[in-house]
């Protein structure tokens, strides 16, 4: 019971603080609704290759501007030594972990709820066929997201061109999840429910989530602990 | 006598590689479909493996750090790393030259190419990430947790790949004679090959973890030096 | 019983030793003031009290506990060289967010009470980062406080404290070691330290030079330990 107030007192301290300035919010939508509207000079918004593409232009969008609030992850609690201030505090490292994740994971959900329907305009696409698998394919992969970020962002947090690493850590590994994310969203934009031959997207992003999940709250103790 | 049997051990890969190269170049025969130039594969393969028997190598080690922070481990991990990211150039590159002459360009997304290059960008990031921590300490123990989840996103990445790639098939690296399936004299090569090149990273990551010792030795008695002045 | 014991204790940066065999014990009630130049170590050992770093080698108990174990960072109370208090929250928000993580049995009423205490309970809605100095540092003090511990590290508190804030600190310090807490604090600022001080401690480059109680010389001449301890100019 303490574990989850823990828990969600570090969720609600960094949801309020970042719904209070939107600095890291405004930047990362403006960056993604930017992005959106230049894809437009990319492709032909009236080809068919808009809809094989859409998986993977939404997923890019998500990947770029999420980084931006990522990057706030763990950065907020370097003025005033807060970060130490929770260390020294009875918080086990996987509370204060999950606390993290969870308000990165809400901040680009937010983004993501938004910019679905810009697209769906812009692009002149329904996507709301398969919507209640959409909602749940994004929150793996927005989870994703948020679990490596929080992890990278503590294990970033001292260094000095912190901002620079983080993309260049998490990019690479966060391929697999990504590749599930633009497949299985392709599909249900298009209004397509998931067949036995996309599955196994399916299946990656859930065994990615559950190992990498698993691996950051293990191991986020001893990187923040000096 | 450690580094005796360094050098040792580096003439004898030498003279294995030496070895390999005349059977591959002087005996064995020219491949079904691909002509001669197949033969850069017994240079592309067995780097690959290798490098991730390295990365696999730097993984445990970084987890006995994390358990012993033992520095030897952390030694360990570092050269283990370099040597892999080398070899794992030495698999990219060989595997560019080679799409090059079979379909006249330089680049493929074929599952193996991409996961290939995948995880040379996350070890390469495990070395960004010890060049960006100054404190020993604290280097050591991120880049561990690092290297430990840079293990498990390469299996990742090469299993997702495998799977986007039979979705959208593209030409793929691979040799077979005429009755597809592999001549036994140019299997046997490339086990001999690998074996070259697994002896090859040993001497090599012994080279680095000497050098890695006396990087310490000298940054110790820098900051000796000025906690002294 | 012995509410603070250090043994061996050893902390390397790289092959550089920070802190050197040092060792110590001390009971419950000490208050015990932390001397020594920049750079000879307070802060390290400071910090491997308050669980925020791991010694390389040694032992350290804090209320016969490893620091690092839960049920003892709950009774601990910090004030490190930043005051640890978010400038986007009220301070309200800055104390019920502390009080849920040290599991305080009734956050609300601690944080009224704590507010109060620090005479912060007009502003309790203003954000932190519009309050003034004294403010932030007495906010700071309320952090430290709100889960009632009973063993306070503390890291220069009285550097740029206004006289507010020392006053106030020093009130509650004396009320907490009265109730039988453990203070350990380093300062430069030897005259409030060692009117609260029961022993020394002095550090030189990272060993302990003197291990000590607060004799009433001590107390007439703040510099004495130095003077005698100390390594020569």
């Amino acid at each position: 019971m303490t574990y989850f107030n823990q828990v969600f007192a570090i969720a609600g301290k960094d949801l309020r603080s970042e719904l209070r300035t939107k600095e890291a919010l405004n930047a990362s939508l403006s960056f993604a609704v930017v992005i959106l509207l230049l894809f437009s000079f990319v492709v032909d918004p009236d080809s068919e290759m808009l809809e094989q593409m859409s998986g993977g232009l939404l997923w890019m969008v998500f990947a770029f501007s999420g980084v931006l609030i990522l990057n706030r992850g763990f950065a907020r609690e370097l003025p005033n030594d807060c970060l130490d201030a929770l260390i020294a505090s009875p918080i086990p490292g996987s509370a204060l972990f999950f606390g993290k994740a969870i308000a990165n994971f809400a901040l680009i959900a937010i983004i993501e709820a938004i910019c679905f329907p810009v697209f769906g305009i812009l692009y002149n696409l329904t996507w709301t066929a398969q919507l209640p698998v959409l909602v749940a394919v994004s929150a793996l992969a927005t989870w994703a997201m948020a679990t490596l970020g929080t992890m990278f962002g503590a294990l970033t947090v001292n260094m000095q061109l912190r901002e620079l690493m983080l993309p260049m850590l998490i990019y690479p590994m966060l391929i697999p999840a990504l590749m599930s994310a633009m497949q299985l969203t392709t599909l249900l934009v298009a209004g397509q429910a998931i067949d036995s031959e996309h599955i196994v997207w399916l299946r990656v992003l859930i065994a990615f989530d559950i190992i990498f999940t698993s691996l950051a709250a293990v191991l986020v103790e001893t990187v923040l602990v000096g | 006598m450690r580094d005796k049997l360094i050098y040792g051990a580096g003439i004898f890969a030498a003279l294995y590689f030496v070895r390999n190269l005349y059977v591959i170049l002087l005996q064995l025969p020219d491949e079904a479909m691909q002509g001669a130039v197949y033969r850069i594969f017994f240079f592309h393969l067995p780097p690959y493996f290798t490098a991730v028997a390295c990365f696999l190598g730097a993984a445990i080690a970084s987890g006995l750090y994390l358990k012993t922070k033992n520095w030897k481990y952390d030694v360990f991990a570092v050269s283990a790393t370099e040597v892999g990211l080398a070899l794992a150039a030495i698999n990219l590159v060989t595997g560019m030259i080679w799409g090059r002459q079979q379909w006249g360009i330089w680049w493929t997304w074929d599952a193996r190419l991409t996961s290939a290059l995948i995880t040379w960008l996350i070890y390469l990031g495990y070395l960004m990430l010890r060049e960006g921590i100054k404190d020993p300490s604290e280097r050591a123990k991120n880049s561990a947790v690092l290297s430990i989840f840079a293990f498990f996103a390469v299996y990742f990445t090469y299993k997702a790949n495998e799977w986007y790639r039979t979705q959208h098939p593209g030409p793929v690296l691979t040799i077979r004679t005429g009755k597809n399936t592999i001549d036994p004299a140019m299997q046997a090569m490339l086990f001999h090959n690998l074996g070259a090149f697994l002896l090859l990273a040993v001497v090599l990551v012994a080279v680095r973890m000497n050098l890695e010792d006396s990087q310490r030795a000298v940054e110790s008695l820098r900051r000796r030096a000025h906690a002294i002045a | 019983m012995t509410a603070l014991q250090a043994h061996d204790l050893w902390k390397y940066y790289g092959d550089f030793a920070a802190l050197q065999k040092v060792g110590f014990e001390f009971a419950a009630g000490s208050c015990v003031a932390l001397l020594g130049r920049n750079g000879a170590g307070k802060t390290t050992l400071l910090r491997i009290l308050a669980g925020l770093s791991q010694a390389s080698e040694g032992e350290v108990r804090i209320l016969d506990g490893n620091p690092r174990q839960a049920s003892v960072r709950s009774r601990i109370g910090i004030i490190g060289h930043g005051i640890g208090i978010y400038d986007d929250l009220s301070a309200e928000e800055n104390l019920l967010t502390f009080a849920r993580l040290y599991a305080v049995p009734n956050p609300a009423k601690a944080v009224d009470h704590w507010l109060e205490r620090t005479d912060l309970a007009r502003v309790r809605r203003g954000k932190a980062r519009e309050f003034s100095r004294g403010m932030r540092q007495r906010l700071a003090i309320a952090r430290a406080f709100i889960h009632s511990p009973n063993f306070l590290i503390l890291d220069e508190p009285f550097t740029s404290l206004d006289d507010r804030a020392i006053a106030l600190l020093q009130g509650l310090l004396k009320d907490a070691l009265h109730q039988g807490a453990t203070v350990v604090l380093s300062t430069h600022q030897l005259k409030e330290a060692l009117e609260l001080a029961t022993h020394v401690l002095l550090l030189n480059r990272g060993k302990l030079a003197f291990s000590g109680v607060r004799t009433a010389e001590m107390l007439a001449n703040p510099g004495w330990v130095y003077q005698h301890y100390g390594e020569a100019a």
